[in-house]
């Protein structure tokens, strides 16, 4: 108690002197984002309660919040989680796998780099639900399709930051690892690995935000299992509050899936300046 | 020499890419893959017609004022919350709730409340590109530098004059990253109202291609949303590079010190 009248003395002389001094949460900022997602939640109820918007198209935040708990106990909606989270991740990680692959040897190589540019700065922006026709011809209503789009969309985020990783590399510790003998592979590991890892790490997290939206999204269009095509079944059906429930679950997978890959991002870069100097500031 | 050089670093690889296309569609026709030939012509003849007029303009139409829609509201919203530091706190877990749920989900719910019409369309890809550009808005004007703002407190400056020439441009860079982003979801989000919900437009043209079997015109609407994509990143590219002019050109001298 005593400590934390502390800090917020020592807090309010901060704050007086400079109003932008940076990231720290000041006390009760938990309390007000808290009173915040409240207030959202007290206006959605009150919405349709009103009749602003009819109940039959916009039901209750308490109705939604029923359903989503009724959804919870039930194992076809752990079914379909778990089949959207499984085209998430194998569509991640084969992205991720291809354009680390991809992304050394072209990023070690100056003449490789220009040679693949005009190609790479073309297909990047072509949007991957481009492709889910064609996903839908070569695979049908399957986890591929979900998979080929997951994977293209993926890949190029993943892509782009292993380049610029490795283009980063400092040439006087890589000459250096070079006089004292260290080969090529060893140079990878030791030198050009550690140097785009940052990089990598954050196209890691961009990726994974992207492979979840393009993974709802083949469910909802293409309608392969998982958790989109239930919100276009629970829509289609008219269970409404059934479809609010699990949009508002797909927000909390969203959620979930950004904690953990900034605390992955946090482990495997603990060792690394920009990770330390926040510890120390 | 040098720029023929360069040139031929551009162009030998797609080159190289479409003479194999061509070698491997030679022999045998492959239902699934067309000729280069056969694509080209499709294109042409697909595309450049009343299809121009009756799905490429309006999709690129409703397009531009989501996108446009969302980036004034994201700056306007962003500068709000994040000058005023009990608002930030108050509304920052909720946006973030916001941003997380992947954008294409707000399909379904948008047609319920508002029906298929166009500016459901246009409400959906507003309501998806709105939170990169709201959030990255909120995190740059919060990390507006303290000796600048206090200077400006100092002489005076505050209101509509500090938002355009203190505000506005330290938060530039991380706008135009969230700018970025909303603009290629944007583009998705165009394309999947329209296959969702739908009678006419790019991405309903394209899926009605693959239900009658009609491959090189599919792929052909492919061609089309790939070039669709290309162009907005080169504009946006070049618009960064004119916007960001100064913040390039620091960045040069602090890398270089």
């Amino acid at each position: 108690m005593s400590a934390d009248a502390l800090a917020t003395g020592g807090r309010t002389t901060r704050a007086g002197r400079g109003r932008r001094t940076g990231k720290r949460a000041f006390p009760g900022q938990r309390l007000l984002g808290l009173a915040g997602i409240l207030g959202f939640l007290a206006t959605w109820e009150l919405i349709p309660r009103l009749g602003l918007i009819d109940a039959k198209y916009l039901p209750p935040a308490s109705e939604v919040v029923m359903a989503l708990v009724r959804d919870l106990g039930l194992t076809a909606f752990w079914v379909s989680v778990g089949e959207t989270m499984k085209a998430w991740f194998l569509g991640l990680v084969l992205a991720i796998v291809l354009a680390v692959v991809l992304g050394f040897v072209i990023g070690s190589s100056t003449f490789l780099r220009r040679a693949t540019n005009s190609t790479v700065e073309f297909l990047r922006p072509i949007p991957s639900v481009a492709l889910i026709p064609l996903a839908v011809l070569l695979f049908g209503v399957k986890l591929e399709s979900s998979l080929m789009l997951i994977t293209y969309a993926a890949f190029w985020q993943v892509l782009i930051q292993v380049l610029y990783g490795v283009a980063d590399v400092d040439m006087v510790a890589n000459n250096t690892a070079k006089t004292y003998g260290l080969g090529p592979l060893a140079r990878i590991r030791y030198v050009v690995f550690p140097t785009a890892l940052p990089y990598l790490m954050t196209g890691v997290r961009l990726a994974a935000t992207v492979a979840l939206v393009l993974a709802i999204t083949a469910e909802l269009v293409i309608g392969s299992p998982g958790l989109g095509r239930e919100i276009a079944l629970a829509q289609s059906g008219g269970a409404i509050s059934g479809m609010y429930a699990l949009v508002l679950a797909t927000g909390l997978i969203g959620v979930v899936i950004n904690a953990l890959m900034r605390l992955i991002e946090k482990k495997t870069l603990s060792w690394h300046s920009s990770v330390r100097s926040e510890v120390i500031l | 020499m040098k720029a023929l050089k360069t040139l031929g670093y551009v162009l030998a690889l797609p080159v190289l890419l479409v003479l194999l296309w061509w070698a491997s569609t030679l022999g045998a026709v492959n239902f699934f893959v067309p000729t280069p030939a056969a694509l080209v012509q499709k294109f042409a003849q697909t595309w450049f017609g009343p299809r121009f007029f009756s799905d490429v303009l309006p999709s690129i139409g409703r397009l531009l004022v989501g996108v446009v829609a969302a980036i004034a509201i994201g700056v306007v919203g962003g500068v709000v919350i994040g000058s005023v530091r009990w608002l930030r706190a108050l509304l920052e877990p909720t946006l973030e709730f916001f941003r997380a749920i992947p954008p294409p989900v707000l399909v379904p719910v948008l047609m319920l409340l508002m029906g298929i019409t166009d500016s459901m369309k246009i409400a959906v890809i507003i309501s998806g590109c709105v939170w990169p550009v709201l959030l990255n808005t909120i995190e740059g004007v919060r990390a507006v530098d303290g000796v600048l703002s206090d200077s400006a407190h100092t002489y005076g400056i505050s209101g509509w004059a500090r938002v355009r020439y203190l505000v506005l441009p330290s938060a530039s860079p991380q706008i135009l990253a969230g700018v970025r982003q909303s603009l290629s979801l944007g583009l998705i989000l165009m394309v999947i109202s329209e296959m969702f919900a739908s009678s006419s437009g790019l991405g309903f043209t394209i899926v009605q291609f693959q239900r009658s079997f009609a491959i090189p015109e599919m792929w052909s609407g492919i061609v089309v949303l790939g070039l669709l994509g290309v162009t907005m990143s080169f504009i946006f590219q070049w618009a960064e590079r004119n916007i960001l002019r100064w913040y390039h050109g620091q960045k040069e001298v602090e890398n270089a010190a």
